[in-house]
């Protein structure tokens, strides 16, 4: 069961996941500080480790708009955050599966802050509203990566593999 | 069955006779660029290599390109150490095509690829920074991307499992009004197609207007797609680009224009009729909140940038300095200008705009991102908006979530900075 902490609206931009100001930082290990910077209130719970890894964070459509910033991703991956939302904006989405962030897009998900939501591979049941709602597939392509453990780790696989070919 | 540009790119990039949308294909790049975030990039790239065995070498030298824009000079301690370490490792990896903060070579990314020729029609480039799609205004495939897939590129020289994106083709028709131009044309098509509208495809423009338009304003148009969501935003290069890469850019090799077939299959096809386009904005917090100047006329604004990957070109500042020349800059609004590159900075200089602009009470800056992105060089403050020729408006996007940002093209920010309203350029004199 994983727990409905945050909610936001569509067209959420990079620039409210992690504001632009906070771009000289760069490591995925400091990045998570300023995750929802603007937001001092969730920020501050986050810092402060009052939200359980594996909980869930809610958004509309066109999730991660805007700048290609991979901090985006690394700053809520840093919480062992989920992010359900209606649909994606498409370098956001790349850099979650590429950095582990798990993405699930869920076209007609409807819930809120405090509602439980058990999350099986092809639907989201909300047990608070007690409906089902359907998980489109991540494309295939994106599979191989998340299925080796990353990028870092597929780009590694992909190199042994080529000096592997060379020798 | 026919292909549209980024088919026949994804094609000839991934080694096969035809590929179609939906297919899935790993192209090699033809170039790979990034600006300070390279910094994130090597250090993905060091750790790919982690217990390999195998040296850490970028797989060519030659194809990445490296530009110092984002905090230049640099902001802070922390990004001057980034800087310093991006140096040290092309020098390392001999990476030659560092542009560095200079007032010779230096710039920002997306107007220093075009301008020194790294980019070509029918090319595969790469760039870790969303507006990368710049780039596409020479008939390249052009898309952003994050970091660890940039230490990806640097490894093999290919990108991962590229879906081939769908195609919206979008056809200009009509004539621009007086003022009225290529930075309204791409604002009304986002409010058209919404920010999402074109997710996961490409744009493919056509049509008279296209034709017509210089090389100043499809850069404008490549640039801002990626606002409807697109994945790359490509105008088939034509005379235009050939003119300006051989003039501009100084190509000497040949080049091979790729166009679509006839028998393209498109997603959809969009028409937009321009002749009676007013000027458009886009009001906060977002890209695709688009309306005609007329509905928010004389809303007053603190701060009025010209510049930046989209509006900072030659071209720009020309229509700026033709518009403020012997005016002033209202008490009470600040003007700041961002040459897209120290080439363009010295052009305008020569032709004296610079000149027209400081005397009318403008700021110029360096060339480089400057406060779009809200790091430096014009931060909000609580309360305040911004007119800008910038691409996002993004709440919080000029470093402060308590402001606003509007978006508009060089005529009307010149335009507005003598009122300190936003104002239309077709109603003052000039």
């Amino acid at each position: 069961m994983a727990k409905v902490v945050y909610k936001v609206k569509d067209d959420v931009s990079t620039d409210t996941i992690y504001p632009g100001r906070f771009m000289a930082t760069v490591l995925p290990a400091e990045t998570p500080k300023f995750a929802f910077a603007d937001d001092a209130e969730f920020n501050g719970r986050l810092q402060r480790k009052e939200i359980e890894p594996g909980s869930v964070i809610v958004a509309g459509r066109n999730f991660g708009c805007g700048s290609s910033r991979e901090q985006a991703a690394s700053c809520l991956r840093g919480y062992g955050l989920t992010i359900l939302a209606r649909s994606f904006a498409r370098i956001f989405l790349q850099n979650s599966v590429n950095l582990g962030l798990p993405t699930i897009t869920v076209p007609d998900l409807q819930a809120g802050t405090g509602d439980e939501l058990e999350l099986l591979p092809d639907k989201v049941v909300n047990k608070a509203t007690g409906k089902d709602h359907a998980v489109t597939p991540l494309p295939s392509a994106r599979q191989a990566i998340i299925d080796a453990g990353g990028l870092i780790a597929y780009t590694r696989k992909r190199l042994l593999e080529k000096a592997a070919g060379k020798k | 069955m026919g292909m549209t540009v980024v088919e026949k790119i994804l094609a000839r990039a991934s080694g096969r006779a035809s590929v179609k949308a939906g297919d899935v294909v790993e192209p090699a790049v033809d170039v790979a660029m990034s600006h300070e975030n390279a910094a994130l990039v090597i250090n993905q790239f060091q750790e790919v290599f982690q217990g390999t065995g195998v040296e850490p070498v970028v797989w060519a030298p030659g194809k990445i390109v490296i530009i110092f824009d984002h905090r230049v000079p640099a902001e802070s301690s922390k990004t001057a150490t980034n800087q310093k370490k991006i140096r040290e490792f092309c020098a390392k990896q001999n990476i030659a095509h560092l542009h560095d903060i200079r007032g010779d070579e230096g710039g920002i990314c997306h107007q220093i690829l075009p301008e020194y020729g790294y980019v070509r029609p029918g090319q595969v480039v790469v760039g870790t920074d969303s507006h990368t799609t710049s780039h596409g205004a020479l008939g390249a495939f052009a898309f952003g991307i994050g970091a660890t897939e940039m230490a990806g590129v640097w490894t093999l020289g290919i990108v991962f499992n590229v879906e081939v994106p769908g195609t919206i083709k979008v056809v200009v028709k009509g004539e621009f009004q007086r003022l009225v131009g290529a930075k309204d044309l791409i604002l009304h098509l986002i409010g058209r197609l919404t920010a999402e509208g074109a997710s996961f495809k490409v744009l493919e423009f056509h049509g008279p207007v296209i034709k017509a338009m210089p090389m100043s304003g499809r850069l404008v148009i490549a640039n801002m797609s990626v606002e409807a969501g697109a994945t790359s935003g490509i105008v088939p290069a034509d005379d235009v680009t050939l003119r300006y890469l051989q003039k501009e850019a100084k190509v000497r090799d040949s080049i091979v224009p790729v166009k679509p077939d006839r028998t393209a299959v498109y997603d959809s096809v969009v028409e937009v009729n321009v002749s009676d386009l007013e000027p458009q904005i886009a009001c906060p917090h977002t890209v695709d909140n688009v309306m005609p100047i007329s509905r928010v006329e004389q809303k007053k604004v603190q701060q009025i940038v010209i510049g930046s990957c989209t509006n900072g070109r030659l071209d720009d500042l020309a229509v700026a300095a033709r518009i403020l020349k012997g005016r002033k800059v209202a008490r009470g609004t600040r003007l700041i200008v961002f040459p897209a590159s120290a080439r363009i900075y010295r052009q305008a200089m020569a032709k004296g705009y610079l000149a027209e602009l400081t005397a009318a009470g403008a700021v110029i800056m360096n060339p480089g991102c400057g406060c779009c992105l809200g790091v430096h060089q014009g931060a909000l403050g609580d309360g305040e908006a911004a007119l800008a020729t910038t691409n996002r408006n993004f709440k919080g996007r000029m470093g402060n979530p308590n402001s606003e940002v509007y978006l508009c093209s060089p005529a009307v920010a010149a335009a507005s900075a003598i009122t300190g309203t936003i104002t239309d350029p077709r109603k003052g004199g000039k």
